[in-house]
């Protein structure tokens, strides 16, 4: 892990920083544009879930000159986190915000080849599994494109204020760990952390650099979980935009016949 | 602010087994510490590897996250790990995380020792 060299004390907010245990993920109200798809009904999963190999991949930017604390850059930071993410990738938390237990809905859309637009849709979603005043970690459900946890945090460093993404993961199946080695979601990914670390930095009107670790936690994949391939939500996704016109057809049709 | 607020201290429980005893907090500050208890535990000769967190007073995502660490490197290392004296929030984090699924969970450390024998 990329210890921070300072966090703050979170003796306040320690009972409620947790979710409470979720089998299921339960969208409780979808916020309006979202398509809430291969999110309701699905296991959280972490990083031992996944088919690929686990990495860990640290994304941090120094927001030099700012002279808020490591709280209030949070708190603007949550307040503002769909409008931080790239156009491609549309987060809509709920009325509750990034709260524990809260669900996060994801329609984002990714290139099918490198190099290539992003066109491709892909619904998902994401549980707030920790929230304090300085971190928030989301997990992702099955079908995920990535099976793990990210984290959001903000610390001090030598007298400077740091904002860092950092993710924990594998490629849910082997779909995606195809994509992910080959064919340059890792790296489409990684352009998303920097991108939302980029937008944090000009908000605070810093021209931050965004630095970059990468480690491989485990090499090996997991053939067990090959099976996760069945709720993959791109290909779940492409087949609901696929199936819209026939959805359109049989509306009118069933209220005929009733 | 604070910086790292863990203590550890590795034991020999058996001939293969060796206890960590976490007290205090398992945050990002804490990995240093926790993988040079798991390496003087490893250095013992130790199989099974029992976490005991009866100690513990708090632990946050990251702290989580270091443990998923821990264990990848016990099961590359064919060493079998597991967790004892976890309180009933943090046997329900276990559970939200699904970390119960690959460490087991023991209530005490004597019922620990005497599951790994």
């Amino acid at each position: 892990m990329n210890a921070p060299n300072s966090e703050p004390n979170q003796a306040e907010s320690k009972p409620s920083a947790w979710s409470p245990p979720v089998s299921r993920m339960k969208v409780t109200d979808v916020p309006s544009g979202a398509k809430n798809l291969n999110v309701e009904g699905r296991q959280p999963v972490s990083p031992l879930q996944g088919f690929g190999q686990m990495w860990q991949k640290t994304f941090k930017v120094r927001l030099t000159g700012v002279s808020l604390t490591p709280a209030e850059v949070m708190e603007i930071w949550k307040a503002n986190f769909p409008k931080f993410q790239p156009v491609e990738n549309r987060f809509y938390p709920t009325m509750s915000g990034l709260s524990p237990g809260q669900v996060v809905l994801i329609d984002a859309k990714v290139p099918a080849l490198p190099g290539t637009p992003s066109i491709l849709p892909v619904s998902t979603g994401v549980l707030v599994m920790y929230a304090d005043d300085t971190t928030v970690t989301v997990m992702t459900p099955e079908g995920h494109p990535e099976s793990g946890w990210n984290t959001f945090s903000t610390y001090e460093e030598d007298g400077c204020i740091v904002a860092q993404c950092q993710s924990l993961c594998r490629p849910n199946d082997p779909l995606y760990e195809l994509f992910n080695r080959y064919l340059g979601s890792s790296a489409q990914q990684d352009k998303i952390w920097i991108y939302v670390l980029n937008s944090l930095a000009e908000h605070f009107g810093v021209q931050g650099q965004v630095m970059t670790g990468k480690i491989l936690v485990d090499p090996k994949v997991q053939w067990n979980q090959a099976k996760n391939i069945w709720q993959n939500a791109a290909i779940r996704t492409v087949i609901y935009f696929v199936a819209t016109p026939f959805r359109w057809l049989r509306k009118p049709a069933v209220k005929e016949n009733r | 602010m604070t910086s790292e607020k863990i203590q550890l201290a590795v034991r020999k429980a058996s001939p293969h087994t060796s206890v960590i005893d976490i007290k205090g907090e398992i945050n990002a500050f804490a990995e240093n510490a926790l993988m040079d208890a798991y390496t003087q535990a490893t250095s013992q000769g130790a199989r099974y590897i029992v976490l005991n967190f009866s100690s513990l007073d708090y632990m946050n995502s990251s702290g989580i996250g270091l443990l998923v660490t821990l264990l990848i490197r016990a099961n590359r290392q064919k060493q079998r790990l597991v967790a004892c004296g976890l309180s009933e929030h943090y046997q329900q984090i276990f559970e939200l995380t699904r970390l119960n699924e690959a460490i087991v969970i023991y209530p005490s450390e004597a019922e620990a020792l005497a599951a790994l024998s």
